[in-house]
């Protein structure tokens, strides 16, 4: 690969990284929210019990 | 309106974005001629310049928003500010970072500060990063929100101020111009380059209505649990 | 109008008035220019120049204002009556107008002194110079004034203060050192006054957002 070639491999690289990174950090928000509602699910379901 | 039918369209708009992408990346790599002057790396332009316009578009969405919560009070549009201007500073860094690799393909440097372009978007980088750091040091509420919506429009005002400023300062900052004959654009690299931008536009448009949805789920998520305590 | 103004002039004179009783701000910030003067003077190696040294002139003042609009808000905070001044029955925006141009009295204050050492110091500064720093002076303490009052509403205040200030002060020290040093000045001023009246406006219709919820 000639280096012209090499740096815009470089640039589009960049560009699907930081997408992925992205994608990343909203996957994690994701998990962290799923656990969240899980435990909001379980808490709600004693009130029901107890109530 | 609830959650549900507002986001109902968000997985079609992402898969329009990865058609667009898909497409534009065939024209760049496919169909457009190579530049006579600059070789193979002029093609960096095609996603580079788009990045840039988007990120201007956003930061100027964040100050629209902006405008608008100062105007209704209304929480949702401090949220949506503050997410169009995320995007921004993410599309912002990726203008930073691809036009430093056009640079060095071009000139043999990293950075140069007679790039018009590059400088600007450091300012605005610098900028917008302050605007983080403002809103994460004040506690959230109407005065966070206030704050925010401030100065995202004093962002949005710099932008063409700065631009100008630049402009008068490369008179005397710098005798080394290195200059880049703006592409002579056949008509397949224009359609080319007009592909890109709308895939980038619909590409960030996805990406803003996902950290949205995201971020309102977890408003909603942080009320259920003080409703539940 | 008058009203208007007339409070802008009460506000501007508290302003005036404490400092002058207190006397800790300016001599710290003439200090403080000073000694950057001196700093400067080490830091420029030999024969680099006029022009260096008057683009350093502008960090000197761009970081001496920061030090005076750190502390601009400091008598409303300590005496803790800034939520009293909201509520004066003045425009919100009277308060911004009245403690920027006491701002400015400050830092014109200072310059009086610094102009003339730097010109001691340095390189003379001819009128077109000082022009540039007069019409840079507003727009500092406009600007300056309206985000050291957010830099206030921060946990993180004096942090906080020159990473808001920097990005908006570049335009101001383009046009400063450009009207210095170009031949041609009159764009630089130019420049200036525009950046000088459109930031006047915005922080003039925001700063009512900036200290209410």
């Amino acid at each position: 690969m000639s280096s012209g070639e090499k740096y815009v491999a470089a640039a589009y690289g960049v560009i699907f990284l930081v997408l992925l990174l992205w994608v990343v950090i909203i996957a994690a928000k994701l998990t962290r929210l799923e656990r969240e509602v899980g435990e909001l699910a379980e808490r709600a379901r004693e009130r029901r019990g107890d109530g | 309106m609830s959650t549900s039918s507002r986001n109902s369209r968000v997985p079609a708009l992402a898969a329009l974005a990865a058609a667009l992408v898909g497409v534009a990346i065939a024209l760049v790599f496919f169909v457009a001629p190579e530049d006579a002057d600059q070789g193979i790396s002029q093609k960096i332009f095609y996603f580079h310049v788009p990045i840039a316009l988007t990120a201007y578009a956003c930061f100027g969405w964040g100050a629209l928003k902006a405008l608008l919560y100062l105007w209704r009070k209304d929480e949702r549009y401090d949220l949506e500010s503050y997410v169009g201007i995320h995007l921004g500073t993410v599309f912002g860094s990726l203008t930073l970072l691809t036009g430093s690799i056009w640079a060095k393909a071009s000139w043999g440097v990293w950075w140069t500060w007679s790039s018009n372009q590059l400088v600007l978007f450091l300012v605005l980088f610098l900028f917008y990063a302050a605007y983080f750091m403002l809103r994460f040091s004040v506690d959230e509420g109407p005065r966070r929100a206030n704050l925010s919506a401030v100065y995202a429009l004093f962002g949005v005002v710099l932008v063409p101020v700065s631009f100008f400023a630049i402009r008068l300062a490369s008179d005397f900052i710098h005798p080394t111009v290195f200059s880049r004959q703006g592409p002579q654009m056949s008509g397949t690299m224009f359609f080319a380059f007009c592909v890109s931008w709308a895939a980038l536009t619909v590409l960030a448009y996805a990406l803003y209505r996902v950290e949205l949805a995201g971020k309102r789920l977890d408003a909603h998520v942080r009320d259920l649990r003080e409703a539940l305590a | 109008m008058t009203s208007y103004l007339a409070d802008v002039a009460t506000l501007a004179r508290k302003d005036l008035r404490l400092e002058l009783r207190a006397r800790d701000t300016l001599p710290a910030m003439l200090l403080f220019v000073l000694s950057t003067f001196v700093v400067f003077h080490f830091a420029l190696p030999q024969g680099s120049g006029e022009t260096a040294a008057q683009g350093l002139l502008w960090v000197a003042l761009v970081f001496t204002a920061l030090l005076g609009l750190a502390r601009s808000w400091a008598p409303e905070r300590e005496g803790g009556v800034f939520d009293g001044l909201v509520l004066a029955p003045c425009d919100r925006s009277a308060i911004w107008l009245g403690k920027a141009t006491a701002v400015l009295a400050f830092l014109v204050a200072i310059e009086v002194v610094a102009l003339p050492a730097f010109a001691l110091f340095f390189t003379g500064l001819d009128a077109q110079a000082v022009a540039g720093v007069a019409l840079a002076d507003v727009g500092i303490c406009a600007v300056g004034t309206l985000l050291a009052a957010m830099a206030a509403a921060s946990r993180t205040r004096e942090l906080i203060l020159p990473l808001l200030f920097l990005p908006l002060a570049v335009p101001l020290v383009v046009g400063g050192v450009g009207s210095a040093i170009s031949p041609e000045p009159g764009r630089y001023l130019l420049f200036l006054a525009l950046y000088d009246a459109v930031f006047a406006i915005i922080c003039w219709a925001s700063f009512e957002y900036v200290v209410t919820e």
